[in-house]
Formats: C-alpha cells, structure tokens, sequence
C-alpha cells in the first residue's frame, strides 16, 4: 500500500469513476486502495501491508466506538463527509474521556461514483487524521451496483485509552452539577439545509465540524471529575439532555438565553420553522461536572477555537425527574422535548 | 434579528405581564380562544402561560390546517401518491399524518410510491417541468395563508401550458370554521364552550383583512383581537382582549398593525377568487361537514384539479374510537381530557390529528408542558 504516485503524475483521468471491479479483489481493487486511501491516509500503521494493524499495548483503559457515516450532499460548508467521518468517530472516543489512538476505515462506494470525489473525500479524511494526530490504521471498500447505494458510506471505528483515575459516566450526573455547552448550537444542521438541494439559500453558515479531543483532554485536566461530556449531534442538544434524563430520578433546567445561537440559525430556522434545540452539531460538546469546578473547566474551553463560545446553560435538578425543562427567552417554563420523527418545516 | 428579538424580550414580557395581573378582574374568568395553530404553538414554545394569571385561559381552536384534514382526504392524497408514474409533493408537517390503517404519506414513501417535501408550490412546478413525463400533484392545504401560492401555481402552470402539473385542493377557509364552533351551543348544548373573546388568526389576516371577523362582534357580541404570532404580540393581545372584556367592548381590533390591514391584501384576493370558489360543503377533521367553509377549483382550471383530473375512489374512513380531537378541536375539552393521551397516544404514536401536528393542541401539551399536565391527569385520576 506505499508506493505513492510522484507529485504532479496524474493517479487517475479526470473522468475515470468506480466500476464494480474496484470492489472485485483484482488488480483494480488494489490500484484503487494504493492511488487513493494508500495515497491520503499514508502512516506508519497503515504502511505495514496487513490486514490487522498492530498497536502497542497502551497503559489505561480501552474504549473503542464506531460510527456509519451517511450523509447528503457529501460536500457542504465547512466540510465533506469524509472529514465528518474522522471528527465524528475521534470525538465519541474523546466523550468517553479517551485520548484517541488510531482509526479504521469502511467505504461503501456506488459503481459509477466519480474518483475525483472519491479523491477529494480521502484526502479531506487523511487531512483531518494527520491535523488530529491520530493515524488511520486499516480500512476496507467495497464497490456496490448503481442505484444500491447514495455515493458513498463510510464507517469508522476509533480506538482509545481513558486515563486511570477519569470516570466519565451518566451514572455520574447528580443534582446541582452545571450543565455547559462547548459554543452556538446549530451550524451543521443549517449548513447541510442550506447545501441540500431544492433548499439552498444564501448563507454564511458553515459546518462546525471539528475534532474536540483535544480540548476534552484539557478540560479533564482540569477538572479530572468530569461526570459526562456528550456530542449532541443527531437530535441536537434536545436528544443529548433528554437521554441523560430519562429513566433517571434527577432533572434538568437550562435557560434559553443562555444558550448560544448564531444569528444567521436563528434566522434559517425561523423561515423554515425549525428548532435550534433538535438541529444537528458536529464540533460541540456538552459537559457536566460539579458546579464549583465549573468555571475552571470554561477557562479550558475558552482556551481553544472549538470551545470559545463556551457558556453555562443550566443544571441538573432533583426536581421534575426525566424532564429537560428550559425558562424560556420571555420568562415563561416549558419541557424541551425529544424530536419526534423527522423534523419537517411547518406549513405556516 | 431585527423584528423578531423585540417581540421576545423579557424585559418588556415582564411589564406585560404585569399590566395584564394588574387589569384581570380575579373575580372571574376569562377564557379566550386561539385560533391558529401558530398561535396555539407560540404560547406553548414560550411558556407564555406561566406570564398570565390563572384564570386567563387559553382554549386551542381548530385553526391548525394538518389537524382539520379528514383522513378521508388524506388516504386520497395517499392513493393519488401511489398512482404509477405519479409525484406527490407536500409541505413537511402533512407527511406523518396517519390516514386510515395508519398509513401515511410518509409510509406510502417507504413503501415506493414517489412523495417529495417541498417548501414552496413553486417547487412543485419545478418538479414537473423537470419530469414531462410524469404526473405531478401537489397537495394543497393550509387556511387563506396557504391557497394564494397554490393559486399562483396553478395560474403560472396554465400560463406555461404545464400539462403535467395539479392540485389537490383541501383549502379552508376560517371565518365558517369559527361561526360553526359559534353556532355549535344552539345545535348540541353539550358542544358549548365559554368563550370571552378570540386571537385573531394574523397570517390568514394579512390576506383578508380584519374585516370577515367582523361578524363575531356584531353578530356574536364576541370581542376580537388580530394578534400577531410572537409571544409578546399574544400578550398583548390578550391585555386588548381582557381590556374590552372589562370594559364591556365588543370590537375587532387589530394588534398586528405592522402587516395586517382592514381590507387586507387586495392583489391576493383577486388572484384567489380567480382560481378557486367556494365549495358547498366540505368535511373538517373534528367539526364534520361545513358549508361554504372549503374551496375547489374553478372550472376554467378543471385541467390543473387532481380531483377532475384523476379518478379518485369513494372510500369511508374512521377516527380512533375514544380519541378526542374532535372536541378538544372545538375548544370543548382539553388534552388531559382524552384518556389516550400519553398513554397509547404521543407523537411517535400519533392517534389522532392533535397529535400528530407540532401546531396541534395535544402535541403542544405533551411537547412544551408534559411534566404539568401528566401531574394533572394523575391528581384527577386520584379523585
């Protein structure tokens, strides 16, 4: 899998695209693994030419986590989902208090898929791999017929080591912890809106897209008692607080202006009739910890682009358990909900 | 954003609030009926209230256009979706209503017929122009709001000789729907609800004016307040209502002067009147057949009307036994009335259509205040 192409020698025809014997085994399969994931994603691990890839042995405690990555367009501001393949995975390993340590990758590709796009998908992922510092270790593609597939699918699987000594879990969260948010909630949703087609609109918008390891690593520092960090992505911040509340005997209270949301997603989703509380986010992070080490762990947060929004958006309560409930911008009390079903735009 | 955060503000909500404490007469009720679901959402979103005392009272209309749909007409949605060859295209909220059987547009997807959200009517023609050789319908649906942008496809579609391009008018019309629930004590005591006043539907106002609400006043002696959809515009609003309330005033005033005028938008109207007529009776969810209270394609655009153009079959379809909506849709019972809420009925389990809409009332109850209500229900159970 080395052997990279010499800079400037085209590694495929601008037109070329997948067939179904770049998924076969054949020769074809493996000039397509060498001109492109072999080509982006070069590191020592992937280099040993193995189908498993050895890792040392790590002091500490293994978490591993894996993530199918589906998402249309496949290229939208602020990113691709490539690079969302690699934030997404490296950030459900650092929520569980992991420093990430290598990623595998699985790519389902449609027959008839463009090889630049292929391309520049790699590309971003080997990006986002080297800027995050974590290699991708092993992979596998597969090719499947026209009209079985949306493009391309990808699944990656990170694997990391929690310090001894950091024990984040639900089972954690007490009341009186403060609840924070890593920045404005909303970005990723409305620029994937805003990039579909038959929706686009003007915007500034880009995705959030971002790996948040290492800014998680810093908040551990310093606050080594974390109870839970979370990404709400999918479901937005809604489905992230209400999973932690459900089925448990404590609350939560949070208030609405003290949630951060840019003003172009306050607009988009007023004209579309959206809630900023369900959209997506893929470079956010909430915390919970004790509320006298809340201020020391925002300072590690603002300390990073990824965390300079940082804000305190609530606590956990004893009153009203298994319900996320918000003061409202106008002073009134509602229960943020779950999404149910798809969120769809109103009529009017 | 400009036009939007002043109408949130707290500062100003909490001197509202105020005011409408200071001038409600503790010594009595003041039961005002919302009735658009836009209304009855932003209340709910907003925890507007928490901000009026106890006895101000919101009673949820039937204005919330996915929830008055009859399910016969949906299951014709649904069947004009799985004709071959055919595109259904619908606003999002309509693709989860359940239809007979539980099937909804949404399921109809699943199961391969070709049904697409659209934003815009526009859209839908869109869709046709892009696909000569396939039937597109659009389902048309929505109070005075929706229909001038049905109207405008179905005049753009004629004026581009668009051959593949109709509508499936369900439109409604609001000032029948309010006389009907008006005129419901008179037929069936049982059906009365107290009402002290209305929140006007805005949006449906910036096309027609203040005036069809007129009547109410007159003819009703039922105060009226055209009230715009950010919560402070229903605080407002309902510091208007209980003022004329307590002054012993019967007018219609208009709160939402920024968009809304008497006469309304006199280039919609036109186009609306060109289109479509009134059709003699139609059925709403809830309210059953109403007179003059829908609207149907004229004949001289018979070709862009699904209902002329297709062949739709006659089929009977029924409401879950013991669901409420009916009731609670005439503002005679609440939510926490119906014993399938919560229990068989919520939003992933839709029973019947106030449920299924954000903009319905039981989803509002379950969605904004469910820790409240479940409170309610089981104090009331325990007496």
């Amino acid at each position: 899998m080395t052997a990279l192409e010499p800079l400037g020698k085209a590694r495929f025809r601008a037109d070329e695209r997948v067939t179904m014997s770049h998924g076969g085994g054949a020769r074809a399969m493996a000039d397509l693994i060498r001109k492109v994931f072999a080509h982006h994603f070069a590191n020592p691990l992937l280099d040993q030419h193995h189908d498993v890839a050895r890792l040392d042995r790590p002091e500490g405690r293994i978490v591993v986590s894996t993530d199918g990555h589906v998402i249309s367009p496949l290229f939208f501001p602020g990113g691709d989902i490539g690079s969302l393949a690699v934030h997404g995975t490296l950030n459900d390993v650092a929520m569980g208090g992991a420093r990430p340590v290598a990623l595998t990758a699985g790519f389902i590709i449609e027959e008839g898929f463009p090889l630049a796009d292929l391309d520049r998908i790699a590309a971003s992922m080997g990006e986002a791999a080297r800027k995050a510092g974590v290699p991708i270790a092993t992979g596998d593609t597969k090719v499947v017929e026209r009209g079985k597939g949306d493009g391309v699918f990808i699944t990656t699987t990170g694997i990391g080591v929690v310090p001894d000594g950091v024990e984040i879990s639900p089972e954690r969260i007490a009341p009186g912890q403060a609840i924070l948010l890593s920045g404005p909630i909303g970005d990723h949703g409305v620029a994937i809106l805003s990039a579909r087609q038959g929706l686009e609109f003007g915007t500034s918008i880009v995705s959030d897209s971002a790996a948040l390891h290492r800014m998680a690593a810093d908040m551990i520092a310093a606050a080594p008692d974390i109870a839970l960090l979370r990404d709400p992505t999918r479901g937005g911040l809604s489905a992230t607080l209400n999973e932690l509340v459900e089925g448990t005997r404590h609350g939560m209270l949070i208030d609405e202006r003290a949630i951060p949301v840019r003003p172009e997603v306050a607009s988009a989703c007023e004209l579309l009739g959206l809630d900023p509380l369900h959209i997506a986010n893929e470079g956010k992070l909430v915390c919970i910890c004790d509320a006298v080490d809340a201020d020391r762990v925002l300072a590690a947060m603002h300390a990073h682009p990824e965390g300079a929004g940082a804000a305190l958006i609530g606590h956990v309560t004893a009153e009203q358990p298994g319900f996320v409930r918000m003061t409202t911008r106008i002073g009134g009390m509602r229960v943020v909900d779950w999404l149910s079903g798809e969120q769809l735009p109103r009529i009017c | 954003m400009k036009y939007v955060d002043e109408f949130r503000d707290r500062a100003l909500a909490e001197k509202l609030s105020a005011a409408i404490h200071a001038e409600a007469d503790p010594a009595r009720d003041y039961n005002f009926m919302e009735f658009c679901g836009g209304h009855t959402h932003a209340i709910f979103r907003y925890g507007v209230q928490d901000l009026v005392p106890a006895n101000v009272h919101f009673i949820h209309g039937p204005g919330c256009p996915v929830c008055i749909l009859p399910i016969r007409r949906l299951d014709d949605a649904i069947e004009l979706a799985e004709m071959p060859g055919a595109i259904l295209c619908s606003y999002g909220d309509m693709l989860r209503v359940p239809g007979s059987k539980r099937r909804s547009l949404m399921s109809a997807k699943a199961d391969g017929a070709d049904v697409r959200m659209v934003y815009s009517t526009l859209d839908a023609l869109a869709i046709a122009r892009a696909n000569p050789d396939r039937q597109v319908v659009f389902l048309g649906i929505g109070f005075e709001t929706t229909t001038p942008p049905s109207a405008l496809a179905i005049r753009q579609a004629a004026d581009e000789g668009l051959e593949n391009f109709s509508v499936f008018c369900n439109h409604v019309l609001t000032p029948a729907a309010i006389r009907h629930i008006l005129d419901a004590p008179e037929i069936d005591p049982e059906q009365a609800v107290r009402l002290d006043g209305f929140l006007g539907p805005s949006h449906v106002s910036t096309v027609i004016g203040s005036k069809p609400y007129e009547f109410l006043a007159e003819k009703y002696a039922k105060p009226v307040v055209i009230a715009g959809f950010e919560p402070l515009d229903v605080m407002q609003s309902v510091l208007m209502l209980i003022r004329q309330v307590n002054d012993g005033r019967v007018a219609v005033e208009n709160q939402y002067t920024r968009v809304v005028t008497r006469e309304g938008n006199a280039k919609a109207q036109e186009l609306v009147d060109d289109v479509f007529e009134l059709r003699p009776t139609f059925e709403w969810r809830g309210l059953g057949w109403m007179a003059d209270s829908a609207l149907a394609i004229r004949d001289k655009y018979a070709r862009f009307d699904a209902e002329k153009r297709f062949p739709i079959s006659e089929k009977t379809a029924r409401e879950v036994k013991s669901c409420e909506c009916p009731a609670i849709l005439r503002g005679v019972k609440k939510p926490k009335d119906c014993k399938l809420f919560g229990k068989v009925c919520t939003p992933e389990n839709p029973m019947g259509s106030c449920m299924v809409s954000s903009e319905g009332a039981c989803a509002a109850y379950w969605t904004y205040r469910r820790a409240e209500t479940l409170a309610e229900m089981a104090l009331e159970a325990a007496e």
